[in-house]
């Protein structure tokens, strides 16, 4: 019986020790020296914090117990305290806390609605506390935004930030949520934001545990992306539902999720049909190679882009560009929306300034695909179509000879090929010859001419599938 | 009174408690140890003793876009593992040299190099190769076509190679090519070959 309970007690122990405990109550306090987070305590009932902890980031700082009373020194000022006592002495002047002084092991906890009246006297400025999100604001820490919606097509919400911000962003159906843990965000006079879109009806600001969030409501998909060293934060729908904003305004409910597909694409089943997808690789911060002068790859990439969507329009074939301005784009995301989109061929522009011609390149997939069923391998997706993309980059070879200009088909390690599930290939422009740069427009259009007459050649069997 | 059943099973736990912490701190201790005798500093080993063997390297050469099988006497060591270190070591040679068809950045070494059954190589380059290596498609896959093809030709049994870049995986090697995963030695012969065919 005895050994019975022994092994229960051990067996709760251990369920204790390996289950989750809930989310941990905290405390966040900005200020110019530091943003930093405590962790709440309740002594019956009350919430505390330690006086301490509260203050060490902020300055020099030391305790002393001796039997009930506990003194503390900050930057050359007394506070005094005693255990189980509401009033303490903090610069000479006598204040009654809240609830009484908590004197545990050494550590002096103070209630938390009393923070307002002891930091100010310690610190000797002003604080302000948001008590219910358990947020304290020391002097003017706070950080603040503006939100504008620009009247473009599609319309894009850009919010500016008095200071650099990094949220964690989260997005689903109808919503973009960001959150601060980090800074001091504060929010307008009221909670709810409108604006005059169908698209971005609103926005709602709110503030808990010691964190703020920022939600924007859409109706359709959004994504968000960073600029000006993360003081601004620019939201919009991504480029393949942008292409079909003025069809999704409409709806007054959110979209529903797409199966299989990320939360911030259409479904294929909504979207309109694509020719060619174009990617021009790099943009926003990550810039890819720096070629001759000022000369970015990211510029270079969308010039071509540009371009070769320019050119198949007056073809008759209709592009979608993956980006089509300085935005930054995982190659992830940059799969997801060319997959979303079932075109029939996908075309990715890079620009070096190393050797001289256009490369073609087709998928090197770093394994054989293992499962081939209905669900493919994000890795491999691209595995059905190796010979239908290899034989497209052949023949896109092929006609860039024309332009006399050093031309080579081959495979890559190239991201993110592997994971397109249509025919797919990646287009390296080099300078023409190696005395001369990548950066000449006439050659830029040359190019994209080229590739233009040479898809549109192959279109019947691009549209047929491999 | 506490019943004595539940007397014994609390002294059980607190025994228990204590064997954990015990144990714990012996690990802790056994942790500073190696960790201090990983910060020493290991000068770099010479060249392993060997016969002389005759091998190829797989040398990139920029100006062709292209691969060059290129013969060279280097002493070699008959365990595997040293092999592919001298082989690196061989092939980076040659980028160092004055005159050198396809350039790395400064500083540019291979940290270290492992074989991990069945047939995985690992080839750990330092950060200043990553940092300082040219952005582009080509330029990239020449350097890490370059390296695997030189591997896979003098070492049977290499299935496989990673690269990591200071131990750790990284994305690309300077933007480009895919170094997020292992990649299989026939797609990379594969690759190598059509870089034989030059541009």
């Amino acid at each position: 019986m005895a050994r019975r309970l022994q092994l229960s007690l051990l067996l709760f122990a251990l369920v204790l020790l390996v289950s989750g405990a809930p989310e941990e109550r905290r405390l966040s306090i900005y200020s110019n020296a530091a943003n930093y987070s405590l962790a709440v305590q309740s002594r019956q009932g009350v919430d505390y914090v330690g006086l301490l902890e509260a203050l060490e980031p902020l300055g020099t700082v030391s305790a002393k117990a001796s039997g009930h009373h506990w003194k503390l020194r900050f930057e050359g000022v007394d506070g005094e305290f005693t255990d189980g006592k509401l009033p303490a002495k903090v610069r000479g002047a006598n204040i009654d806390l809240a609830a009484s002084f908590v004197l545990e092991n050494g550590r002096g906890l103070v209630p938390l609605s009393s923070l307002p009246i002891l930091l100010p006297r310690f610190l000797g400025g002003p604080v302000t506390f948001h008590e219910a999100a358990r947020r304290l604001f020391v002097g003017d820490a706070a950080v603040h935004f503006t939100a504008q919606i620009s009247k473009g097509d599609p319309p894009t919400l850009v919010v500016n930030f008095t200071s650099p911000v990094n949220p964690t962003i989260t997005t689903e159906p109808g919503r973009l949520a960001m959150r601060f843990t980090r800074e001091g965000l504060v929010g307008p006079a009221t909670s709810t934001i409108t604006f005059a879109s169908k698209a971005i009806p609103s926005a709602a600001f709110q503030e808990d545990n010691g964190a703020a969030a920022l939600t924007i409501f859409g109706t359709v998909p959004l994504m968000a992306s960073f600029s000006h060293d993360n003081r601004t934060i620019t939201i919009a729908p991504p480029p393949a539902t942008a292409a079909l904003a003025p069809q999704h305004a409409a709806p007054t409910s959110p979209p529903a999720p797409s199966a299989g597909a990320p939360s911030n694409v259409s479904s294929p089943a909504e979207t309109r049909r694509y020719f060619a997808v174009i990617d021009a690789a790099h943009g926003g911060s990550e810039s890819g190679a720096a070629l001759a002068g000022q000369l970015l790859e990211k510029d270079i990439t969308l010039a071509v882009a540009r371009g070769l969507r320019q050119e198949l329009a007056a073809r008759q074939l209709s592009a979608l560009l993956v980006r089509d301005g300085d935005v930054a784009m995982t190659t992830e995301q940059r799969a997801s929306l060319a997959n979303a989109v079932h075109p029939a061929i996908y075309v990715c522009f890079h620009a070096s300034a190393q050797g001289a011609g256009v490369r073609v390149f087709s998928s090197l997939l770093p394994h054989p695909a293992s499962n081939p069923g209905p669900f493919a391998e994000w890795e491999s997706a691209q595995s059905a179509f190796l010979m239908s993309s290899q034989k497209v980059a052949a023949r896109l070879g092929a006609a860039l000879q024309t332009l006399q200009v050093p031309v080579h088909s081959l495979s890559a390690p190239l991201q993110p090929l592997n994971s397109i599930r249509t025919t797919a290939v990646a287009i390296e422009i080099a300078p023409p010859d190696l005395s001369t740069g990548p950066g000449s427009t006439t050659y830029q259009d040359s190019v994209a001419r080229m590739i233009a007459i040479g898809l549109a050649a192959m279109h019947d069997e691009l549209e047929a599938g491999p | 009174m506490i019943p004595r059943h539940l007397a014994i099973a609390v002294a059980v736990m607190l025994a228990i408690a204590l064997g954990m912490s015990f144990f714990l701190w012996r690990m802790r201790g056994r942790g500073s140890v190696s960790e201090s005798a990983i910060g020493r500093t290991v000068p770099v080993a010479p060249p392993a003793p060997g016969p002389t063997e005759q091998v190829t390297l797989y040398v990139a050469h920029d100006d062709l876009g292209a691969l060059r099988a290129v013969s060279a006497l280097i002493p070699l060591p008959s365990d595997r593992q040293q092999r592919g270190e001298e082989l690196l070591r061989a092939l980076l040679t040659v980028y160092g040299g004055k005159s050198s068809p396809h350039v790395l950045g400064n500083g540019s070494e291979v940290r270290a190099f492992y074989l991990v059954e069945p047939g995985l190589a690992v080839i750990d380059l330092n950060s200043a190769f990553a940092d300082g290596h040219r952005s582009g498609v080509l330029v990239e896959e020449l350097t890490v076509a370059s390296l695997a093809r030189t591997l896979s030709a003098n070492l049977p049994g290499v299935t496989q190679i990673q690269f990591l870049v200071d131990g750790k995986q990284r994305d690309t090697l300077a933007g480009h090519a895919d170094l997020s995963g292992p990649y299989d030695i026939s797609a990379m012969n594969q690759l190598a070959e059509q870089l034989q065919g030059g541009q």
